[in-house]
């Protein structure tokens, strides 16, 4: 168990390396982020009012088209150079390189959240009523979020439709995820009156079977 | 009767896709048995599985 | 039989195929004629409500909408099972479960959808937890036919395709779940089954309707299986024969090859 999580960080440590060395996140992801939110600005005609009361399922959409950057990125790291093989036969557990991976989409994905929490404040004017809540539900989904957007990730490498397959298995699976995370925003930016801690509950359910359920289909998915 | 054109349209639909379905997979299958050889055709006692079922 | 190595069809199929559509007949003579539409009268007022003739779609919808949980369950069990036992049987079950699972799926949408503007007096209701559920569903199996229809290495793809329907299946509670805490409404418990003044004959029609798309199901399953054994029958045999191809070249060019040696020296 403990080997598991320390081979689990060495992948994390890995990937994040990447990305620091690659800035795909910085120079890629988080500018479309923001792009995302100025389009939908742009749609719903950047009335102040409407932007701040669909602030929180705009800002979990953007969440969802960023991570599947974030994942998809992720996995053809592993695809390039054949460095899946490499990471195989280095003798770690398909468990432990799984939730180092997810770990490395989640740090992305927090960063990414961060990002956009300041922009739907200053550029849709939302005003943060309970910031445990907040922090604690974009924790609980960013774990679903990059569990799920790992395993699927490298479920649809090497069938030779990724970039067009991907969005199609993974945002269906994630529909309760966009659902709860958009609900508890709503309670905890005061949009609408919801109790946003239940659906936090959710979420943490969500994230809990994510992770084990990824773990396990990551051992019966690596063994081809 | 009431509600006519919906009645219509909703058996209509559903039975014209079913039978559009049945008779796609039954032309397909045709088509494959012509090219797959007698020996290997059979479902149930092929060679290589567990014909179980 | 003569012509059973010609299609996928056999004297049980052909047998049940005839069924069905005597069956098929039946049901739209029960579905249409025998039964009377939905009238209820209200208690105090004395008005005329309820579905009127629009209920008669219901025996169709209904049986439906119950197989298609039907096929995706055994979707989810066969590919279980190939996860952990291997055989290409219960790949092929998983794949035509699916597939059949998901052309009921979008009919049920369908036929809900016409259903519901007579009835509920709008085509869709984002409120109602099932058919949300629902549409979630067949977007995930649609997702799974698309991973099907790639071309990559059968063992592979099949692997992956067992995860993704499993991993569908488990998500079903949590989004059911969560469409229902989104929307605290349901209009299928205000207006479904259970509100219908379900006398006999109407029982049966919705008895008669189970039993009929019950034998369509498996016939478009028996047939669906047969074309994906085929399939990977043909893939077999055609790489057997590219093989023994190859083999004959070889053969051939070595001979040739030795000829034009020979030939060269004298």
């Amino acid at each position: 168990m403990r080997e598991m999580f320390s081979d689990a960080r060495l992948v994390a440590t890995k990937d994040l390396r990447i990305e620091a060395r690659s800035r795909v996140l910085v120079n890629q992801v988080a500018p479309f982020a923001l792009l995302v939110l100025v389009l939908f600005g742009f749609a719903l005609d950047a009335d102040q009012r409407t932007l701040r009361t669909f602030a929180p399922g705009l800002f979990w959409v953007t969440v969802l088209l960023a991570a599947l950057l974030a994942v998809a990125r992720s996995a053809s790291v592993e695809h390039s150079d054949d460095a899946h093989s490499g990471l195989r036969l280095s003798g770690m557990s398909p468990s432990s390189i799984f939730l180092g991976k997810a770990a490395a989409v989640f740090v992305q994905l927090m960063v990414l959240e961060v990002l956009l929490t300041l922009g739907i404040v200053v550029l849709y004017g939302s005003e943060i009523d309970d910031p445990v809540l907040m922090s604690l539900t974009a924790v609980a989904a960013a774990v679903a979020v990059a569990t799920m957007g790992t395993l699927y990730a490298a479920l649809a490498s090497g069938l030779g439709a990724r970039e067009t397959l991907l969005p199609i298995l993974l945002l269906p699976v994630l529909a309760p995820v966009l659902i709860g995370a958009t609900r508890a925003f709503d309670d905890a930016l005061g949009a609408a009156a919801v109790d946003g801690w239940a659906w936090l509950g959710l979420l943490a359910v969500f994230g809990l079977v994510a992770t084990v359920l990824g773990a396990l289909a990551h051992g019966a998915m690596i063994e081809d | 009767m009431t509600h006519l054109g919906y009645l219509v349209a909703g058996w209509g639909i559903a039975l014209f896709v079913l039978g559009m379905y049945g008779y796609r997979i039954v032309r397909r299958g045709r088509l494959l048995a012509a090219s797959v050889p007698e020996d290997q055709q059979r479902w149930l006692t092929s060679s290589g599985d567990d014909g179980s079922g | 039989m003569a012509d059973r190595n010609t299609s996928t069809s056999s004297s049980g199929s052909r047998l049940l195929g005839v069924t069905t559509l005597v069956g098929l007949v039946g049901l739209l003579l029960f579905a249409f004629v025998l039964t009377e539409p939905d009238v209820r009268l209200h208690p105090t007022t004395g008005e005329e409500f309820g579905q009127f003739d629009a209920v008669r779609l219901l025996y169709l919808h209904v049986p439906m909408a119950v197989l298609t949980y039907v096929a995706f369950l055994t979707c989810a069990v066969a590919s279980a099972t190939y996860l952990v036992k291997r055989g290409p049987w219960w790949d092929v079950t998983a794949h035509a479960s699916a597939e059949v699972g998901t052309v009921f799926c979008g009919l049920v949408l369908v036929t809900g959808s016409i259903w519901g503007r007579p009835v509920w007096n709008t085509w869709w209701e984002w409120g109602d937890v099932r058919l949300m559920t629902t549409l979630v569903l067949f977007l995930l199996f649609t997702g799974y036919l698309a991973l099907r229809r790639t071309a990559a290495d059968p063992q592979r793809q099949a692997r992956r395709a067992a995860i993704v329907a499993l991993v569908a299946v488990l998500d079903i509670p949590l989004i059911n779940r969560s469409v229902e805490w989104w929307e605290n409404r349901t209009l299928h418990q205000q207006s479904t089954l259970a509100e219908l003044k379900i006398e006999d004959l109407t029982l049966f029609t919705l008895m008669l309707g189970f039993v009929v798309f019950g034998m369509v199901f498996a016939w478009l399953m028996l047939h669906r299986f047969r074309v994906g054994w085929l399939e990977q029958a043909l893939a077999r045999y055609e790489v057997e024969t590219a093989i023994a191809e190859r083999h004959a070249e070889i053969e051939t060019l070595d001979l040739d090859a030795a000829v034009g040696e020979t030939g060269g020296g004298t």
